[in-house]
């Protein structure tokens, strides 16, 4: 074991029995011959094709935050909503908790998910590792499960039906723009980040 | 059961944020005892999820209990000129049932309903069979542990619902909908629920293993 680099190795989260590490093929899957966990991935896409999804992710969120969800009306009145709008219209109702939930897992996850990877992806194309590199990639670690925009996209539609019941119900730009972000989180969720730390060489000490 | 070579025998532990193989400190006893960094993030390395079992419990219980309010105190409030209308998890469920979406009512009612409940269920059958070291179903409690993980935040769908509302339904007399404290102990419980999960160790339930076999 004394002459194996650590890299070679691969440990199961889930069950910690220890693996050498082998070459994946693309679209292999590697999983524990234990509890069948997933060990290791292998994606076609490129970081240059990575960074790409996380600049069209940008654009997307940005029209997502910007255009109302849906409109309802009521006897010629009208009344939209934008996300940001559902964040101060829960703070004012004595909802400051959710408030802050949906401020958080809604938008700003969200954000520093894809500045921090957009940041580390450039870097990472020109063979480097980023400044605040390991800082980064313990923060991507621990935001990762608390992005929650394909789940508040669910609910929107089930908002819709909901308020159809009682009100005329038109749906905006927004929500198409949400249904796109879904689309690019989907995609991501596939995407083992922590092939970076391999992929971009330390810098000398 | 064939042998695994497992990392805590060989001496070896695994990074838990940046999965480095690391060497363990031959001389610590205590599974989660601090003192060792990882090399490479610098994050403190355990070999099993510090206090897993405490945490997990203290969450999971805290959990349980502000689901009951969550579920007892109504989450929304629809007003209009003539009635107010105070409405629950279940109430919300049985309206989109009967009004016309029996599709979406099961969504919601697998999301508010099913998804806690069965992370309570799972969630405390896998602690205390763990605490038990029984060697019972472990591939299946695995795939239940995984599942509970990836499907957890789902579950707050309803609070997602109750906040667009707030923000769409504003026809000053004629209609409005406000939320009611039911939805913020709601929030609370799916956050703790997902504290809960993440806490737990899954390593735990292969502990054990060898004395078994």
């Amino acid at each position: 074991m004394g002459t194996t680099s650590p890299e070679a190795l691969l440990i199961c989260e889930h069950c910690d029995t220890v693996y050498r590490r082998r070459t994946l093929a693309r679209g292999d899957v590697a999983r524990c011959a234990c509890c069948h966990a997933e060990l290791e991935r292998h994606h076609g896409l490129s970081l240059t094709a990575l960074l790409a999804l996380v600049l069209t992710a940008m654009i997307v969120f940005v029209q997502a935050n910007m255009w109302p969800i849906v409109t309802l009306g009521l006897n010629g009145q009208f009344s939209g909503a934008t996300l940001w709008g559902t964040i101060i219209a829960m703070w004012q109702q004595q909802a400051q908790i959710i408030s802050i939930l949906a401020a958080a897992t809604l938008f700003f996850f969200p954000l520093t998910k894809m500045l921090l990877l957009g940041w580390l992806l450039w870097f990472a194309r020109l063979g480097r590792r980023a400044p605040g590199f390991v800082p980064m990639m313990v923060v991507l670690h621990y935001l990762q499960p608390w992005t929650m925009s394909e789940v508040f996209v669910l609910g929107a539609l089930v908002a819709i039906v909901k308020a159809h019941l009682y009100f005329d119900v038109v749906v905006d730009p927004g929500i198409y723009a949400y249904a796109a972000l879904t689309l690019l989180i989907t995609v991501f969720a596939g995407v083992d980040l922590r092939q970076l730390w391999e992929l971009t060489p330390a810098d000398p000490a | 059961m064939s042998a695994f070579p497992r990392a805590a025998e060989l001496g070896l532990i695994s990074c838990h944020v940046c999965g480095l193989v690391c060497a363990d400190a031959p001389d610590r006893d205590d599974l989660s005892a601090d003192g060792l960094a990882c090399p490479r993030c610098g994050s403190a390395l355990h070999r099993r999820k510090p206090s897993s079992y405490v945490r997990t419990w203290a969450l999971l219980i805290a959990a349980f209990l502000l689901y009951i309010p969550a579920n007892v105190l109504p989450i929304m409030r629809t007003a209009s000129l003539n009635d107010i209308d105070d409405n629950t998890i279940i109430s919300g469920v049985v309206e989109l049932w009967v009004k016309g979406s029996p599709d979406l009512a099961v969504i919601v009612f697998t999301a508010s309903i099913v998804v806690p409940m069965l992370k309570f269920l799972s969630l405390g059958t896998l602690l205390m069979s763990c605490q038990r070291g029984s060697d019972w179903a472990r591939p299946q409690r695995a795939k239940l542990y995984r599942l509970i993980e990836f499907i957890g935040y789902w579950s707050m769908l309803d609070v997602f619902v109750v906040s667009l509302l707030t923000a769409l339904v504003r026809f000053n007399l004629l209609s409005r909908v406000e939320p009611l404290p039911g939805v913020i102990f709601f929030g609370l419980t799916v956050v703790l629920t997902m504290l809960a999960s993440m806490s737990f160790d899954p390593r735990l339930i292969w502990d054990g293993r060898d004395s078994d076999d």
